[in-house]
């Protein structure tokens, strides 16, 4: 079985070369039917992929553990959902899932256009099978191919990570692949734009839905990595500045970017060698997130040589740079831009201003994740920056730009005038002085300047969303006469990129609120506690009341054999809540002893958290054995090679001491302001993505007319 | 002044400006940082200052012993190793061959570590089979 996987891996390395080749002949000598083709060929690197994805997956679910892959991430006892989702913790599964939703989108995206762009298409056909080829390769020529197999086959596998077994750590990957994958699409019809001299925005147009579904899946795959952060690991965080974090959110500043900087090109025919770089640094950022996460070459400059795949990788992704900027390069006369900025004062220019913010906080985030190298090499020292020097930079940027993502929907293109700034501004600025007023006033956020002034902008972004929707809905009113629920659904329902772009922003900044209001007033209190000891933290009083210890953790389907844990009562202001934070054994083997294997081995936080609107209280403990240890000592010195059941008596009478001699027990509280709304922005934003792409029959409509006219234009033109 | 002339100063205003406060985010960066040391660095330190130490932990050096964990960095790349003792909250991510930081001081040949000032690295996502951990 694992032979037809790598013969299919062989095969589809062989169709995408195949590809490339002659799309590109194909292009250069006009011929259609070489393009067609080499788009079919396309279609097989999808099914071959798909292939080796259901072969792979197929092991896992049987627990085949003659397959390395298998046997290095399941195990009998792993749960079905993690034995599926295991694959793409290894690195040639992931390398395979990223292959695989590269083909599977280039598919989708080359079946769309199969009838457009003729000049184009040929070179997106190559470049993405280009990219598809060097993938491929890592995994037959680099040899991390997911089909190696173990001899003899091992008696059972080695189950997964335990930190990772949490839903969103596995549905975090396809999330992000999903979202470096489909910006290869915009950036394959870029390159072919660039290269055919159609400078224009159609490729733009055409790419535009792509990128935005890439972009979704990226910042959902983001999200859900710091939801895992915070709910899973013990530290109460959601965001550390860590280097596999950073390079996951790079990509995503630049593609912000360039969703809003096309809207300048296909509205005044401007920016356009700056769109056509953002779309490059989109994607070699993406690739370079990709590498990032699997090099270890951040842990030192020197740790190249020990991943086989740091250097194929750079190659790859210095060719696609150096490869891209010049043709940039070579093409400047066809990215001359129709219009020159009026104003200062204008869309055109606050869209600009975005932008560089949005690239200077991707600069800032590049600078200290790549700090340990920089300093290495000039110093010889390996320094890091930490959280407060990223916050340092970024909190400034983010107030900028939340202040832009309010003024950009309502100030005038071209040049603003006093009337526009009338009719547009008076009203959020006065709801944002208000608010302003409000907080002082009322609140306790002038502790904290930076919270102040971004909740004050917060403020204005949404009476600006607000004003749009009902200037909107009661323009509407006035020639339809409809109510007011049926107008501003059909206002939206007929304008879905503008009003679904006006939501995306409203979730930007309810997720700034949460991060604002959670960084500068949490409290957190770490304590040591004996049963019936308290602490405090903010305004809530926490009581251990007593120790649990509960073996084979059943819920949550982690496949944990022992949870340790705590049942803590928590009150505030006469309520009370039951809280039972935990911590999760898995057990790792070990030359100990079974017992020592046990208590010792691999565990994770199961932290309690009680989630609320106006704040979440988090407590995570970490059960201390010190008085069981002798206990463990003793029972693998005499214990260790006896039966199930004598072992199993030895194991409850070691768990009965542990609760009846319970040591202090290190408690970790955090009472963290407005952290829901993070996750409630982050899926208002999500909804706001879905709704700018939903496609509208209108829309669809007028798509279709304008095709046909252009056709029949051309044809007439040819008679 | 005409329009294209207008531009032209806009545009190298616009780009003084950004290289320059990209200039002075590289130099503070520079200083900004507490530079952490690694266990031969910190063995061939005279003083008995605080250090940020950084390193490896030590494969089959942890132990527990009631509150206070004991265990060995090493240097990154080599064997050089420092014994730490450290007392706090051990983040979830430490594990032999790890990749940690410490703060403290260095006590007659042990580095003491101050409370809760044990920092792990994420892994590296994918490591291969040869190195790291063999469970992960």
């Amino acid at each position: 079985m694992p032979g037809i996987g790598s013969a299919a891996l062989v095969v589809a390395l062989m169709a995408a070369l195949y590809a490339a080749i002659v799309a590109v002949v194909g292009a250069r000598t006009g011929r259609r039917e070489l393009v067609v083709s080499a788009r079919r060929a396309f279609y097989a690197i999808a099914g071959l992929l798909t292939l080796c994805f259901v072969l792979v997956e197929s092991a896992f679910l049987r627990g085949d553990f003659h397959w390395a892959i298998v046997s290095e991430r399941s195990s009998e006892t792993t749960p079905t959902f993690y034995k599926v989702t295991g694959m793409w913790s290894t690195q040639e599964g992931s390398l395979l899932l990223w292959a695989f939703l590269l083909s599977v989108y280039g598919s989708i995206a080359l079946f769309v256009t199969r009838n457009k762009h003729r000049e184009i298409v040929p070179w997106a056909i190559a470049v993405l099978s280009g990219i598809a080829a060097f993938f491929i390769a890592l995994m037959v020529i680099w040899g991390e191919t997911p089909f190696a197999t173990i001899t003899p086959t091992p008696a059972n596998g080695q189950g997964l990570t335990p930190l990772l077994r949490h839903p969103a750590m596995m549905i975090h990957p396809p999330m992000l692949y999903s979202g470096y994958v489909g910006f290869a699409i915009p950036f394959a019809f870029a390159i072919g734009a660039l290269i055919t001299r159609r400078t224009g925005a159609d490729w733009i147009r055409t790419t535009r839905r792509f990128t935005l579904i890439a972009w979704t899946f990226l910042g959902f795959g983001i999200l859900l990595g710091s939801l895992w952060s915070y709910s899973e690991l013990g530290w109460g965080g959601y965001w550390a500045w860590d280097p596999v974090e950073n390079a996951s959110v790079m990509p995503w500043l630049i593609g912000t970017a360039f969703l809003h900087s096309v809207m300048v090109q296909e509205k005044r025919g401007m920016l356009k060698v700056w769109n056509v770089s953002l779309v490059i640094g989109t994607f070699v950022l993406s690739l370079l997130g990709t590498f990032l996460v699997r090099s270890g070459v951040l842990e030192s400059i020197h740790a190249f040589g020990a991943s086989t795949l740091g250097k194929p990788f750079l190659v790859f992704i210095a060719v696609v740079l150096f490869g891209s900027v010049a043709l940039v390069i070579s093409r400047l006369d066809d990215l001359r831009s129709e219009a020159r900025l009026d104003s200062l004062w204008s869309r055109e220019s606050v869209f600009l201003l975005n932008n560089l913010v949005l690239v200077a906080l991707c600069f800032v985030v590049f600078w200290g994740t790549f700090f340990p190298l920089i300093s290495e090499a000039i110093t010889g020292d390996e320094s890091t920056l930490g959280p407060p020097w990223f916050d340092r930079y970024v909190v400034p940027l983010a107030i900028v730009l939340t202040l832009l993502s309010g003024i950009g929907p309502i100030i005038a293109w071209r040049r603003v005038t006093l009337a526009n700034l009338r009719r547009s501004f008076v009203v959020p600025i006065a709801a944002a002085a208000l608010t302003l007023l409000l907080l002082v006033v009322a609140t306790p956020a002038d502790e904290s300047t930076a919270s102040l002034i971004m909740f004050t902008l917060i403020a204005f972004v949404f009476a600006v969303v607000a004003q749009e929707f009902w200037r909107g809905a009661s323009a509407r009113r006035v020639m339809t006469r409809e109510s007011w629920p049926v107008a501003l659904s059909s206002l939206v329902g007929r304008n879905r990129r503008r009003y679904g772009g006006y939501i995306v922003h409203i979730g930007i900044a309810v997720l700034f609120l949460g991060v604002a209001a959670s960084s500068a007033f949490h409290e957190q209190a770490d304590a040591r506690l004996l049963p019936g000891q308290s602490a405090k933290v903010g305004d809530y009083n926490v009581t251990y009341v007593r120790p649990t210890a509960r073996p084979g953790d059943a819920s949550r389907g982690t496949g944990a054999l022992l949870t340790l844990g705590a049942d803590i009562r928590v009150t505030r202001d006469g309520k009370t809540w039951d809280l039972h934070p935990a911590r999760n054994y898995y057990g790792t083997p070990s030359d100990k002893g079974p017992f020592a294997a046990l208590f010792e081995g691999e565990s994770t936080s199961e932290v309690a958290l009680r989630w609320g609107a106006t704040e979440d209280f988090w407590l995570a403990v970490q059960p201390d054995l010190r008085n069981i240890e002798d206990a463990i000592r003793r029972a693998d010195a005499r214990f260790a090679d006896s039966d199930m059941r004598t072992q199993e008596v030895i194991y409850a009478a070691i768990l009965a001491r542990y609760i009846d001699r319970p040591a202090p027990l290190p408690v970790r509280a955090i009472v963290s302001p407005m952290v829901a709304w993070i996750w409630v922005g982050g899926g208002i934003a999500l909804l706001g993505a879905l709704l700018a792409l939903w496609p509208s029959p209108a829309a669809r409509r007028r798509e279709v007319a304008a095709a046909y006219k252009a056709r029949v234009g051309g044809e007439l033109s040819r008679v | 002044m005409d329009p294209s002339r207008k531009r032209k100063i806009r545009l190298v205003v616009a780009l003084g400006a950004a290289v320059l406060l990209a200039g002075g985010l590289m130099l503070t960066s520079f200083t900004a940082d507490t530079p952490a040391t690694t266990p031969s660095q910190l063995l061939a330190q005279k003083g008995g200052g605080d250090y940020k130490l950084t390193g490896k932990v030590v494969d089959g050096s942890v132990k527990r012993r009631g509150e206070t964990l004991s265990f060995a960095i090493r240097d990154r790349a080599g064997n050089t190793s420092v014994p730490v003792t450290y007392t706090g909250v051990v983040p979830d991510p430490f594990r032999d061959g790890r990749e940690v930081i410490v703060d403290g001081k260095l006590q007659g040949g042990t580095f003491v570590a101050e409370r809760d000032s044990l920092v792990t690295k994420c892994p590296s996502k994918f490591e291969n089979a040869s190195d790291g951990d063999k469970r992960s």
